[in-house]
């Protein structure tokens, strides 16, 4: 569904990311891992078109998505949920919510996506007249994811949902993570908590430096001595 | 009593419309200087009204607005007066004036699109300056804005032989020159008031809190932000286009001295002080920010003249002193102005700032 190929990213002479080549198949929970500062969310920047890339080429669903503008992205089925989840603080959970579906125009169908988001996360129901800027960190993000999902995207974009999050809420997010993607959602995950990634997702990438030094199944890089040294902290 | 739901009400708007019709009446009791000071006011209004859409609703920090008010002068002074020796109708130079600030706003806008906050307002400072030393220099080779002399017997507004400069006798009323005007100003400022309101709940009204808010989610969710943040940009010109305009006619003269920093300063200063984003903020803000100077000019020295018997300070220096005095006073006690907007006052409250 999304193919990536030859993905280059520079800031001036720093290169961030150096020609990598992935793919996500429909319907597939795909991570990316790595240390901070490997280019994981450089990555996802460009794919989502935040950021230029300075070559490669990126595919969805067929179509040449490369030289899009951001905004047209969305419209594409890609929904980013942004680093450090970028909520609209002035704004009350339900405007924030509202925003999502920003790129529609029906309202009844607004509503019952409303309902599906409140299925997924009962608390920002409960936080609904609330500031988004005033929610714990935990309820941030699952706002972001929430807000996405408004888009009624074919695929999600999530980068690093579990910074800065306690570990309990951590496992909350990533319960709703597996939960979206059960019904049918495709995801590209982005995680330095790798073990974590890779217990949600069917495929994982490990990225160094810029570049992909492994990939293969989840289940696999979990049990590959080398990922467990470097990522596992084993 | 909430005086957003009062104003909101039949009764609400009743009166303030009798009191806006009786105001320049009132203000002529204590000389028609005051009438002039009311006009100054509502037009400061409007100013404001236009920035807000910038500052309050996209979150640009401009500080060169003063250079779309002085484009519309400008192009009011060199149309309509024996400069050139052009004579154009108001629903001709009008429309230029609004057309060419908005030009000038794009013409702002485009390079800064990638610029926020410190660096926006460092940009559109220079902007600012830029517009004034080339109405200063704009002299020679060819004599286009008279430099630093300015333009002098600009046509007032008229609208076919109705003219308002100049007493005229309407319904047995003596309405002296500056009622006229502001009349005239209180019409554009009703205007550019509901434009404000629809503005703000509509589509673009919400694209333009997001792009405050966040830009690079609201780039995430679909929004146009170079576009949008143009479109801020031309439409805040617009209106200091448009409030140029009826300055220059209002004034008869025009020199780039009225366009210095300390102008946009004064306005943003208005929408920050009573209340950014919030428009009966803005308008309150206006207001006092234009009335207070002048009640301290006149007030100032009788005062001292009663308390201690003889001058102890200029009142002039003195006027500003009180003035910057007030500025943060409002700024230490009322942070979100001295009339946000619900929304911010609630956020003040849950984040117990």
């Amino acid at each position: 569904m999304l193919e990536v190929t030859g993905l280059h990213v520079a800031y001036g002479g720093i290169q961030a990311v150096r020609s990598i080549t992935f793919h996500v198949n429909e319907g597939e929970t795909v991570a990316l891992i790595g240390a901070n500062g490997a280019g994981k969310t450089s990555t996802l920047k460009a794919i989502a078109r935040v950021l230029d890339a300075v070559g490669g080429d990126v595919h969805f669903c067929g179509e040449k998505i490369g030289k899009l503008a951001p905004h047209d992205i969305i419209r594409k089925g890609i929904a980013l949920v942004p680093e450090g989840r970028g909520v609209f603080p002035r704004l009350t959970v339900l405007e924030n919510l509202h925003m999502g579906a920003f790129i529609r125009n029906a309202t009844v169908d607004v509503e019952k996506d409303l309902k599906m988001v409140y299925g997924y996360f009962p608390r920002l129901k409960e936080r609904e007249s609330q500031l988004a800027g005033t929610l714990s960190g935990g309820e941030q993000q699952m706002l972001a994811i929430g807000r996405a999902l408004m888009s009624r995207p074919k695929m999600l974009l999530l980068d690093e949902p579990s910074m800065g999050l306690a570990p309990i809420m951590v496992q909350k997010i990533f319960e709703v993570v597996r939960a979206v993607a059960a019904d049918g959602m495709t995801i590209l995950l982005i995680e330095q908590n790798a073990k974590l990634a890779l217990q949600s997702s069917q495929r994982g990438y490990v990225m160094e430096s810029g570049e992909i030094t492994f990939n293969g199944e989840s289940a696999m890089l979990l049990d590959d001595p080398k990922v467990r040294a470097a990522y596992l902290g084993e | 009593m909430n005086f957003g739901h009062f104003f909101r009400s039949t009764v609400g708007i009743a009166t303030l419309a009798a009191l806006l019709v009786a105001l320049p009446f009132v203000a002529a009791m204590g000389g028609q200087a005051w009438v002039r000071i009311l006009d100054f006011a509502i037009l400061y209004v409007f100013l404001a009204l236009g920035l807000n859409i910038v500052v309050g609703l996209a979150g640009l920090l401009d500080l060169g607005y003063i250079a779309f008010y002085a484009v519309g002068a400008y192009t009011w002074a060199l149309l309509a007066s024996p400069h050139f020796g052009l004579h154009w109708p108001i629903w001709a130079i009008l429309p230029i004036g609004a057309g060419l600030a908005c030009l000038a706003g794009v013409v702002l806008g485009s390079p800064t699109l990638k610029l926020r906050g410190d660096y926006l307002a460092i940009v559109t400072l220079g902007f600012g300056e830029i517009v004034r030393i080339f109405l200063n220099n704009l002299n020679a080779p060819f004599n286009i804005t008279n430099g630093p002399q300015g333009i002098t017997l600009i046509d007032p507004v008229s609208f076919g032989a109705f003219q308002f400069s100049g007493t005229t006798q309407i319904l047995g009323f003596a309405v002296s020159g500056p009622q006229k005007y502001y009349f005239l100003l209180v019409a554009l400022a009703i205007l550019v008031v509901i434009i404000n309101l629809r503005l703000q709940n509509s589509r673009i009204g919400r694209a333009w809190q997001a792009i405050r808010e966040d830009e690079i989610a609201a780039k995430a969710i679909g929004i146009n932000t170079r576009n949008l943040k143009l479109l801020a940009f031309a439409m805040g010109a617009s209106f200091g286009g448009v409030a140029g305009g009826i300055f220059s006619a209002m004034q008869g003269f025009v020199s780039p001295e009225s366009f210095s920093l300390i102008e946009s300063i004064m306005i943003l200063a208005m929408v920050v002080l009573g209340g950014m984003g919030h428009i009966p903020g803005v308008i309150l803000g206006a207001v006092l920010l234009t009335v207070l100077p002048e009640v301290l000019r006149y007030g100032v020295g009788p005062l001292q003249m009663a308390l201690f018997g003889k001058m102890l300070a200029d009142p002039e220096s003195l006027r500003m002193l009180v003035f910057g005095l007030a500025l943060v006073l409002v700024m230490r006690f009322k942070p979100a102005g001295l009339w946000p907007s619900p929304e911010r006052q609630r956020e003040l409250q849950e984040t117990g700032k």
